[in-house]
């Protein structure tokens, strides 16, 4: 497929690819069965850029582009779906919104600590009774004159156990309409894990995704100084849904390189792989599970790639919007890993349900991918919303 | 300080290796790399960089225009400035051209005091490991071969030598030039920042008329011509076949025996 890849994007590609054989792979099965965060995977990363891929060298990124972004999750993601969502956290959901959001002297305080990977991110939207739903969010942030005071807890907290700085999403107030319904004021805030009253509570154990660190997050009276309100007051909610598109394409590319390894595992498997004296590969049922599946999963890519070439424009100035794009990538490309893990794990046979091979694990990454940042349906409703306004 | 890097774009050799009818390799047809021994000496001389920001690592080689790809990959890595030594009249050359014509292009790059320069030990390909020594002779620089340690001491080096049958430890005053072993360190990858400014940093490429006026560069010591060897016949080896495993010691008596071979 061509899409007009720079030198420098084939370049990065060819590093991320080095870096995930030489360094993620050989680490995928162990962080998973141990249910391990990969640390040294994401000090490894850091020191290459990769934790700051798409952010300008003056907030110390790496001064690259948002497609190099989604191809570091993409390639990881072929080895390692918890290496890929590492990064697309930490990226999209906690420095994103600080670079789109944040003041100078926010950006100034937390970028280069976020790009250079001294500092991992995460982002705390739902609740045990929130997510999608805005108007069910139960944590409070209250306005204390010098300081917030926040009560409230977040589950499903991707990379909470190793996080230095969270976004935190949380009512500030009630606000009244002209027909005067009441509805909940939300904002979003930064919460640095060392803030008075803030600590990161139960461990979530997992289908998938094993050595990702997803975590419960708990504030008690938890104190913040004025100047962590991140926006502007009660546009928390538009700011966590934009936040939440660039995430999407973060979790589309991790989807995507969840099929695509699976795929590569499997056409890799059936050529050695024998029965009735001949190689599995030979037999037409084979054949046509591969070649649908390679069509499902170009088709994802291209969806993929163009929700980030979408991105790349608005950040350039373009005010087109890519909740749409984002929503369509994430939709199409988590269903293709589900699907393609599953059928690749097939034609594996008994071999592909042991834990020798990739594959089990690789299915059990994909289904996650179906559910964060926006589940299927959500997705839909993003489209449909759109197809129907 | 400047450290001046000789490098060389080698095939793959763990992929598949082709030979062309008239005996010498398609290079053309097999994927390239960065010879393994040179990489290390690119990722010694960064080492030097990272411990003092004064260094300059320039990284030089010689090939056809599209060795650039690798020059830009080493400035990725973090190297500074790039030369690619490319000419017709360079085609052909055997190791002593080829040393002749490095060596001419190091000179034109500046090797002076206090500057170190770097190649591989061998490439992977000719498996000579003679351009290194040769350069040496001929920019009359001390050389230290096979390091598996260097160590800057003031204007000196401390290098540590890696032989069949032990270690041995010299030392030699700067400039000098130093061939290095694969096992010298680990090289690093490209940084994402680094790529996407590998192709802002300086490469020039010197040309026939870039080097001609160097004494060392003269029509019977450069190209096919200034070859003292020629290439007389490549080929693949024919692949081994698998082993049998024996039970013991008196069974293989007895399948050596039946071959008369004992």
């Amino acid at each position: 497929m061509d899409f007009n890849l720079s030198k420098e994007q084939l370049m990065v590609q060819k590093m991320y690819q080095e870096f995930a054989q030489n360094e993620v792979k050989p680490l995928a099965a162990e962080v998973d069965e141990e249910e391990r965060f990969p640390q040294e995977t994401v000090k490894k990363m850091a020191k290459l850029g990769m934790m700051g891929i798409y952010f300008p060298k003056e907030f110390g990124g790496a001064g690259a582009d948002v497609l190099s972004y989604v191809m570091a999750v993409e390639e990881m993601s072929k080895v390692c779906g918890t290496t890929g969502v590492i990064i697309s956290a930490h990226t999209s959901l906690c420095a994103a919104p600080i670079f789109e959001n944040g003041t100078p002297e926010q950006k100034a305080k937390y970028l280069p600590k976020l790009c250079s990977g001294e500092w991992l991110g995460a982002f705390g939207l739902t609740e045990p009774g929130a997510g999608t739903d805005a108007q069910g969010q139960q944590t409070w942030a209250i306005d204390e004159g010098d300081h917030w005071r926040l009560n409230g807890s977040k589950i499903f907290i991707t990379n909470a156990g190793y996080a230095d700085v969270f976004i935190i999403i949380a009512v500030t107030g009630w606000i009244t309409d002209k027909r005067g319904r009441k509805s909940k004021e939300i904002s979003a805030f930064i919460v640095e894990r060392t803030d008075p009253g803030f600590k990161v509570g139960k461990h979530e154990k997992k289908m998938g995704i094993r050595g990702s660190s997803t975590c419960e997050l708990i504030m008690e009276d938890c104190i913040i100084p004025k100047d962590r309100l991140l926006g502007v007051k009660g546009k928390g909610f538009p700011l966590a849904m934009k936040t939440l598109d660039g995430g999407r394409i973060g979790i589309a590319a991790q989807a995507l390189g969840i099929a695509e390894g699976a795929l590569e595992e499997t056409v890799a498997y059936v050529k050695e792989r024998k029965q009735f004296g001949r190689s599995i590969a030979a037999f037409q049922n084979t054949q046509f599970e591969l070649a649908e599946m390679k069509a499902r999963v170009d088709a994802a890519k291209y969806l993929v790639y163009k929700a980030a070439l979408k991105k790349q424009a608005v950040m350039d100035g373009s005010k087109e919007r890519y909740s749409v794009d984002a929503a369509e990538a994430k939709l199409i490309a988590s269903r293709t890993a589900s699907d393609v893990t599953r059928r690749c794990l097939q034609l594996f046979g008994g071999y592909g349900y042991t834990r020798d091979y990739p594959l089990e694990r690789m299915m059990r990454d994909a289904k996650i991918t179906e559910i964060y940042e926006g589940t299927s349906e959500v997705q839909m409703m993003v489209i449909s919303g759109d197809l129907l306004k | 300080m400047k450290v001046v890097v000789c490098v060389k774009q080698v095939p793959d050799t763990s992929g598949k290796v082709a030979v062309n009818a008239n005996g010498t390799l398609d290079r053309a047809s097999m994927a390239t790399i960065t010879n393994p021994d040179d990489l290390a000496a690119v990722e010694c001389a960064l080492q030097m960089k990272d411990a003092n920001s004064d260094v300059e690592v320039v990284v030089v080689t010689m090939g056809p225009p599209p060795a650039e790809g690798m020059l830009r990959e080493l400035l990725a890595r973090g190297a500074d400035k790039a030369v690619l030594v490319s000419a017709r009249e360079f085609g052909g050359s055997d190791t002593f051209a080829t040393s002749q014509i490095l060596a001419a292009a190091v000179n034109k790059v500046g090797v002076g005091k206090g500057d170190i320069v770097l190649c591989g030990r061998q490439a992977i390909d000719g498996d000579t490991a003679q351009v290194g020594p040769q350069i040496a002779e001929k920019l009359n620089l001390p050389q230290i071969t096979y390091a598996a340690d260097i160590k800057l001491e003031g204007d000196s080096v401390v290098v540590k030598r890696m032989l069949e049958d032990g270690y041995m430890t010299l030392k030699a005053q700067t400039p000098c030039l130093i061939t290095c072993l694969k096992e010298l360190n680990e090289p690093r990858y490209m940084s994402v920042s680094g790529i996407f400014e590998c192709y802002s940093k300086p490469m020039e490429v010197y040309d026939y008329e870039a080097l001609k006026d160097d004494p060392l560069i003269e029509k019977d010591t450069i190209g096919l011509l200034g070859s003292p060897t020629n290439v007389y016949k490549s080929f693949t080896p024919p692949q081994k076949g698998a082993g049998t495993m024996v039970e013991d010691a008196a069974a293989l008596v007895g399948i050596l025996n039946a071959k008369h071979l004992i």
